[in-house]
């Protein structure tokens, strides 16, 4: 037996009470973890190639369209190396529930632009040449059980057709694999002359230009010139690198920052009431027996060290639990799930910030009930036994 | 001559009750020599429990002086005074006081935490301990397995495992029965008698005093008998 083995043996003598505690505190934890590594996803990188290109805008809104001569325009810009557009379709596999990614572009440019997508040479000559063509991202594909060579309805929200009905007809010419940037392998991409001919408005409009440039190095440079084109015309321009336009879009569905400030803050306020009732419970119920263990001549700054320590291993078992979880639900999610958390992982830096949350709720939850036994003397704690 | 342990030099002891000041003891004097084996009996309310707590350390005076072997301890710092406990004193309550969760070797060992003893020594004194209550067979059971009898022994070993000098013991037959109870006093009087162990022993019961070489009836914070040598 040791000071420490008692300490131990106090933290466990009320099994179903501390398995419960543990368990609030384990959750507070899991959350905390996923929900940083989410947000961690979220933040516009600094490298790769979502950080070397210019996404080009509607400076009212994204959703609002630029014509598509600006395309040319910014290709005749001599730091501009390659540019090509997207347009957001709107898209869904026979019912609304199997929402796509899903683009308008221009074909050979997006590919170009794209160069991190890989597809084999004979599929995107089979693109590049089929006007229904449409190359699909590898995970849409497992997902949906799309071959080459399928033939496949796509429906849009946004655009009807001419016709009258929203049901595009396209081709798998070719299925997307993309490592280094997941989100290729989220999305489809079709022609925009087969959009722009067949839908019942909005023809000559784009969603967006995506730009690559000659010296990333320059990219603010060339963003401030961009704009600079088009300032006083009708659709004034925004350019910003992809990563911030990335970030940006998922920032629609509202601030993430700080939902996910709020959420772990709500719960960790409340571990704290749980875990903090539960050591005052706690050690309320064992007045007596510190009584007795300072009466056999244990100190009152052992009896404060040792209740600490138990709220402190309350918080950093529970915690590291959860923390242990999360990095495997969010390792998992970051290769399994959707391509906006592709990489999710618990990084050391939020593992690190969460070992310093853990020592302050034992802190927090610890100190005044240890306190309170080391601020008791012997005579009360006998005489409330 | 005999050599003395404990003294108690004009004690006086007083409680607050709220604004008022409730005295026990107005002043009290006591010698308590080493191997005695003292009865203190009284009426509720006559300072029995007061008075040992301030033998062993747990309470100080409002007044007067206590010695233990020559040094004064009623003014040490509240560590020193933890420290005096450990090294000199060993407790035996009336409800045992054993830790729930802990095994009656566990419970031994307890006191040992605070010196520097290691691991294996400290085991080593706690089965000893429990050898001398007659408990080896029940060193791993918890409280809870074991008869009030066995855990007041369980409480004896626990006070006498760091061989204090002086034993201090609340009421240690008040919640056993006649059989049970005069088994620990014997026990007591055989750490009196063969260990040398200076026991002070606080009960209502004229039986378990019987078992003391002397007798002290304290009434309204006096010794009502005049020779307080023990």
């Amino acid at each position: 037996m040791t000071s420490r083995g008692l300490v131990w043996k106090n933290l466990f003598r009320k099994k179903l009470r501390t398995f419960l505690t543990l368990f609030a505190i384990f959750v507070a934890f899991l959350l905390y973890g996923v929900l940083m590594a989410f947000q961690a996803t979220q933040e516009a990188p600094t490298q790769g190639p979502l950080a070397r290109r210019l996404v080009v805008t509607n400076k009212i809104n994204f959703t609002q369209p630029l014509p598509i001569s600006y395309v040319d325009k910014i290709r005749a810009l001599p730091e501009v190396k390659r540019a090509s557009h997207m347009s957001w379709f709107g898209g869904y596999y026979r019912e609304p529930q199997n929402f796509l990614i899903a683009f308008a572009v221009d074909e050979e440019s997006f590919l170009d632009v794209y160069s991190e997508f890989e597809l084999p040479p004979e599929q995107r000559a089979a693109f590049l040449k089929d006007r229904q063509g449409i190359v699909i991202g590898k995970r849409i594909a497992d997902s949906y059980g799309f071959k080459v060579g399928d033939h496949i309805p796509l429906r849009s929200n946004l655009f009807f057709k001419k016709d009258g009905g929203d049901t595009y007809e396209f081709n798998v010419s070719g299925i997307i694999v993309s490592p280094e940037n997941l989100q290729g392998e989220d999305q489809v991409a079709f022609h925009y002359a087969y959009f722009n001919e067949a839908r019942a408005f909005g023809q000559d409009s784009i969603g967006q230009v995506i730009v690559e440039t000659n010296d990333p190095a320059q990219n603010d440079a060339v963003a401030q010139k961009i704009d600079a084109m088009f300032v006083n015309s009708a659709n004034e321009t925004e350019t910003r690198s992809e990563a911030v336009f990335q970030a940006a879009f998922a920032e629609q569905a509202g601030n993430i920052g700080l939902i996910i400030t709020f959420v772990v803050g709500a719960a960790f306020v409340t571990i704290l009431l749980i875990a903090g009732n539960t050591m005052m419970l706690a050690v309320r119920e064992r007045t007596g027996e510190i009584g007795v263990l300072k009466t056999i001549g244990f100190t009152a700054q052992r009896i404060f060290a040792m209740v600490l320590s138990e709220s402190m291993l309350f918080a950093l078992i529970g915690g590291l639990l959860g923390l242990a979880a999360a990095a495997g639900a969010s390792a998992y999610l970051g290769t399994a799930g959707p391509g906006f958390i592709a990489g999710m992982k618990v990084t050391p830096g939020i593992a690190l910030s969460g070992l310093g949350l853990m020592l302050l709720l034992g802190l927090v939850t610890g100190a005044v009930p240890a306190w309170n036994a080391m601020r008791t003397d012997i005579i009360t704690a006998f005489a409330r036994k | 001559m005999s050599e003395e342990l404990v003294k108690l030099s004009g004690v006086q002891k007083a409680y607050r009750r709220g604004k008022q000041s409730v005295p026990i003891f107005e002043t009290l004097d006591m010698s308590i020599e080493k191997g005695a084996f003292l009865a203190i009996m009284g009426p509720s309310g006559s300072g029995k429990t007061t008075l040992l707590n301030l033998l062993g350390g747990v309470d100080r005076p409002t007044g007067g002086s206590i010695t233990f072997q020559g040094q004064r301890v009623d003014n040490l710092s509240e560590s020193r005074l933890a420290a005096f406990r450990a090294g000199h004193v060993g407790f035996i309550f009336q409800f045992y006081n054993l830790m729930p969760m802990l095994t009656a070797a566990q419970n031994v060992e307890l006191p040992l935490l605070l010196t520097s003893q290691g691991s294996k020594a400290r085991k080593e004194r706690a089965a000893t301990a429990l050898q001398i209550v007659g408990l080896s067979d029940r060193a791993a059971h918890k409280p809870s397995e074991l008869s009030g009898g066995q855990q007041q022994r369980v409480a004896i070993a626990r006070a006498i495992v760091s061989d204090p000098e002086l034993i201090l013991a609340d009421e240690p037959t008040g919640d056993l029965d006649r059989e049970t109870a005069n088994e620990i006093l014997s026990m007591l009087q055989e750490l009196n008698a063969n260990y040398g162990k200076t026991i002070v022993m606080v009960t209502h019961d004229a039986e378990a005093a019987r078992y003391a070489r002397k007798t002290l009836h304290l009434d309204k914070g006096h010794f009502v008998e005049k020779d307080l040598v023990a």
